[in-house]
């Protein structure tokens, strides 16, 4: 989509931007929160007023949460003597997240990919407005262009924001994006079409660097399936596995769920809440049988999943690069290690 | 790593030792720990050869307790030794896996080592919310820390973990062989200083405390995975037949996970602190079992892991065991 | 957008014990809904996720044929949670249906016109039997019927009437064998490879339908190759736990292959592409 019309807004008026975008929307941001024993950024309501922090990189949690609620009610039911009546959930109210980095926009169109036949999800997507914000830094576990992505992506946002020269330019990128532009054109200033030109120089760099990068989903399309399973790399990168979630729950394109019926007097709900298939009970059989019964299996398929059986169908890495799971890995399984030994 | 002369000294005594025990055929593989892609991590690592020795690392934020790899390791390595670097607390937990058998005290060797406390790297980076920090130099009492645009020294001291501050038990209980010398047990004013502050909190304070920490759980069980306690075939958290708990983030169902992991630790954690060390979220879920070591303590009057010999507080029955817990109900 | 979660109301009709120990039961359904019920279209092979509202879903194979009016039945082996509560159910209870779901068995394809050969073990006969019935409504599209079936006793066949039925038939050749010779009982008795060793089905212009535990399959295998069957003339029915059905929540996966999507029926030439994670 071209650019009708971008805004350019002050690094110090982003606060009334945000109090004017939340009379409208309910506005999340990254807050630095300091409800545990230490501080991190994390998803939460901006209330007029609030600070509205640039820091690099991005908050704890990624925002599947937003599409793929933990957890999420499919539909509720009551159990009665003769029958057992259906009742799908309320709609819900629209949101907006801003100040979504790249990477974690990008993930909401991967996920897309597998769940385009379901319904939650795909109100989800449009129940949430995305307002992006290009990155200026990278942390050390960043690695958005190999993954396919950019530090200044705007794949999944309505709105994409990158701060150049202490202002933020403020661009359309979905038709409702432009729709909320429209709204703002009275009060803050058009961009320049120098500042244009800066942001399209600034995004055409990043394109030429991860253009530089020899395709890696091509490279590992071309390799044979069983070959890559057999490595005995396998055996090396999950010898320290503890087998926990932190990877697949903060990951922002691991989408795996399991469903449970919960009741309680009478009344009850089947939800759908976030699995791992790092747990040992992920794929075991009622029978007692397990498919993917030793740890080497279960992290084989992680990684296989994203970096191999995902883009065999999908022609994409079911990866953004965000590098949560080589940050919070107690035991430092380096995605980035995996990728560039399964090449 | 300059000026870092006592973890240096320890590496290399302990690689010089590893090759002695692979050119004796003593051992097939050790464990320790590799360096890792990120500042401030580290990896567990299992030497197989000499080649790989080179490959060892010592420094303060190996906070991955060993012991919880050994038996799984030995199981698979059945020929000869593994060998295995312990402190006081990752051989105390050795020693319990020897009492309840997860272990026989021949499959393994160990090198045991002082420890001078280890970092805890939340500590550290609590101090910079929202920077990089893209390198930490290690020095014998200072750490600096460094980013694009900032450089900082910290006391080592300051970021060193909870656990290690309060222990009396820096050295190996167990041990083939030592790496440098033993520290004698430290004198700690209160060890359960920690605990001392909950237990005087009026209950609705604790009660608000412990949701407080519990409240950003995500339920990874990364405290349950990284102890070497939990070696259950299914949890109970996981058990579907029948299903002790629900699935979903709320604070019932954390709660009782917490509360439950804890008690089945009591009476056998070491306070190696390895849960807290490996919580993406920083809940401080080491006090819970920390309560737990205390009241254990004072009851019967025993520490886990300190002697082989020692029969288990809670899997052994003896006539006079205390219930004053007992007799307080039965007064009211 | 369609829902793909929301299962429909059904009622259990009635309940047949298949085996002797009562662990398995047909439990025949009528989807509460008509128009439901009369949109309601599988092909053998297909299953569909059961579920008791409170307990869970599950998996479970049609063991009906699309070619029998009205009935939509489901036999069912007590194991899990879901199981064990069905079993306790009685006709008139209700529970949960969604489906159907997966590729089935391509009777409308590829075996027309072709000799079928049917193997199967014990429980895992459900789906067949819909195949088998289906195949006698249709006779005049394929050749040749091959059923080889069997269970470790007597006592543990399914669709004892049936088989019978099947077996007075001259147009299908029943092979109906348990593990064990034991007093009272006529048939064959071995294991089902050592019968298919016997049979020796030709393999020019066949299919294979195979399904049951893993070690008849395994046997099987060298018995068919020796008789010169390709790979891609057999077909497996696989089973893992699966969750949403919709080749998405990842449970059932074998490397790419989502059983639920992609399956349950595969030919043993893709499998062998496959991780051997089943």
């Amino acid at each position: 989509m071209t650019l009708s019309k971008a805004l350019k807004i002050a690094e110090n008026e982003i606060k009334n931007l945000l109090n004017i975008l939340n009379d409208s929307f309910q506005v999340f941001i990254p807050k630095l929160k300091e409800k545990t024993s230490y501080k991190f950024y994390e998803w939460d309501i901006y209330n007029n007023g609030d600070e509205f922090n640039i820091f690099i990189g991005v908050p704890k949690s990624s925002i599947k949460s937003f599409f793929f609620p933990q957890p999420e009610t499919l539909f509720k039911f009551s159990i009665q003597k003769d029958t057992t009546a259906l009742k799908e959930p309320e709609e819900e109210n629209k949101r907006m997240l801003f100040g979504v980095r790249p990477c974690d926009a990008r993930s909401i169109i991967l996920n897309k990919l597998p769940y385009s036949e379901d319904s939650y999800y795909i109100k989800k997507t449009e129940q949430n407005i995305i307002i992006g914000l290009s990155c200026n830094e990278r942390r050390n576990s960043c690695f958005c262009l190999w993954a396919g992505g950019s530090p200044m992506g705007t794949e999944g946002t309505d709105i994409s924001l990158t701060l150049i020269d202490a202002s933020f330019i403020v661009e359309a990128i979905t038709e409702r994006g432009g729709k909320i532009i429209e709204t703002l054109g009275d009060k803050f200033p058009v961009a320049s079409t120098s500042d244009i030109e800066k942001l399209n120089a600034l995004r055409a760099s990043y394109e030429k660097q991860r253009q530089s990068i020899p395709d890696p989903v091509k490279k590992i399309q071309d390799k044979n399936l069983l070959e890559l399973y057999d490595k005995p790399l396998w055996n090396d990168v999950s010898l320290s596995c503890i087998n926990c979630g932190i990877c697949t729950f903060l990951c922002p394109t691991c989408y795996c769920f399991d469903i449970q019926d919960e009741t309680s007097k009478g009344q009850g709900k089947r939800i759908r809440f976030w699995d791992s298939c790092m747990f040992p009970l992920f794929t075991q059989h009622a029978t007692g049988h397990n498919p993917r019964g030793a740890k080497h299996q279960r992290v084989r398929n992680r990684f296989m999943h994203k970096l191999k059986y995902f883009p065999d169908r999908y022609n994409v890495f079911s990866c953004v690069g965000c590098g949560r799971c080589i940050k919070e890995c107690p035991v430092n399984i380096d995605i980035r290690e995996v990728l560039r030994d399964m090449l | 790593m300059e000026n870092n002369s006592l973890n240096n000294n320890i590496l290399s005594e302990l690689k010089a030792k590893v090759l002695k025990l692979f050119q004796d055929g003593i051992i097939s593989g050790f464990l320790g720990f590799a360096s890792a892609s990120l500042p401030m991590s580290i990896r567990p690592f299992l030497a197989k050869n000499e080649k790989d020795i080179d490959k060892l690392v010592w420094n303060s934020f190996c906070t991955i307790n060993l012991a919880n790899y050994l038996p799984e390791i030995i199981k698979q390595n059945k020929d000869k030794k593994i060998g295995a670097i312990a402190t006081g607390c990752w051989s105390r937990n050795i020693v319990v896996q020897i009492q309840e058998g997860q272990l026989k005290r021949d499959d393994v060797y160990i090198l045991g080592v002082s420890s001078r406390g280890m970092i805890n790297s939340k500590n550290i980076s609590d101090r910079f919310p929202g920077k990089e920090i893209l390198h930490v130099k290690e020095e014998d009492h200072i750490v600096t820390i460094e980013g694009r645009g900032f450089s900082e020294q910290i006391k080592r001291w300051d970021v060193t973990r909870d656990n290690c501050k309060t222990c009396a038990h820096p050295d190996p209980v167990i041990y083939d062989d030592l790496i440098g010398n033993l520290a004698g047990k430290r004198s700690i004013n209160n060890k359960y200083s920690q605990i001392d502050v909950i237990e005087e909190m009026e209950p609705d304070k604790k009660w608000e405390w412990f949701l407080k920490e519990i409240d950003k759980c995500i339920r990874c069980y990364a405290c349950r995975n990284a102890c070497p306690l939990c070696y259950c075939n299914t949890c109970f958290v996981d058990d579907s037949k029948p299903q002790w708990l629900g699935k979903s983030i709320k604070h019932t169902e954390t709660a009782i996970f917490h509360i439950l992991r804890a008690y089945h630790c009591a009476g056998r954690c070491t306070d190696c602190g390895a849960c807290e060390s490996v919580c993406p979220m920083g809940i401080k879920m080491r006090l819970f079992t920390k309560k737990l070591e205390k009241d254990v303590f004072n009851l019967f009057g025993v520490e886990a892991g300190l002697d082989i010999n020692e029969p288990l507080p809670l899997t052994t029955y003896k006539i006079d065991d205390p219930e004053d817990f007992i007799l307080k109900l039965e007064k009211e | 957008m369609k829902n793909l979660y929301l299962s429909h109301s059904a009622t259990i009709k009635d309940i047949i014990i298949e085996t002797e120990d009562g662990n398995i039961k047909t439990f025949i359904l009528e989807l509460d809904d008509p128009e439901i019920r009369d949109n309601w279209k599988h092909i053998p092979g297909q299953f569909a996720m059961m579920s008791i509202a409170g307990m869970g879903e599950i998996p479970i194979g049609i063991a009906s044929s699309p070619t029998e009016k009205d009935i939509l039945s489901f036999t069912v082996s007590k194991i899990g949670v879901v199981t064990t509560e069905l079993h306790n159910m009685k006709t008139g209870d209700k529970i949960g249906i969604r489906g159907p779901i997966g590729n089935g068995y391509p009777l409308k394809n590829q075996l027309k016109g072709k000799n079928i050969l049917i193997i199967g073990g014990g429980y895992g006969f459900t789906t067949l039997r819909a195949t088998i019935i289906y195949l006698i409504e249709n006779r005049k599209d394929y050749n040749e019927i091959n059923v080889i079936y069997g269970a470790r006793n007597p006592g543990l066949l399914l669709y004892k009437k049936e088989l019978e039925e099947w077996s007075k038939r001259n147009d299908i050749n029943c092979h109906i064998t348990v593990d064990r010779e034991v007093p009272g009982w006529t048939g064959l008795v071995g294991f089902v490879p050592q019968i298919l060793e016997k049979v020796s089905p030709e393999s020019e212009n066949s299919f294979a339908l195979i399904c049951g535990p893993p070690a008849m399959i395994k046997f099987s295998m060298p018995v068919l190759e020796k008789l010169t069957w390709h790979d891609n003339q057999i077909l497996f029915s696989m089973e893992n736990r699966m969750k949403c059905a919709a080749g998405v929540c990842g449970h059932c996966n074998i490397g790419p292959f989502y059983v639920c999507k992609d399956g349950p029926v595969i030919t043993r030439e893709k499998l062998k592409q496959l991780p051997t994670e089943y």
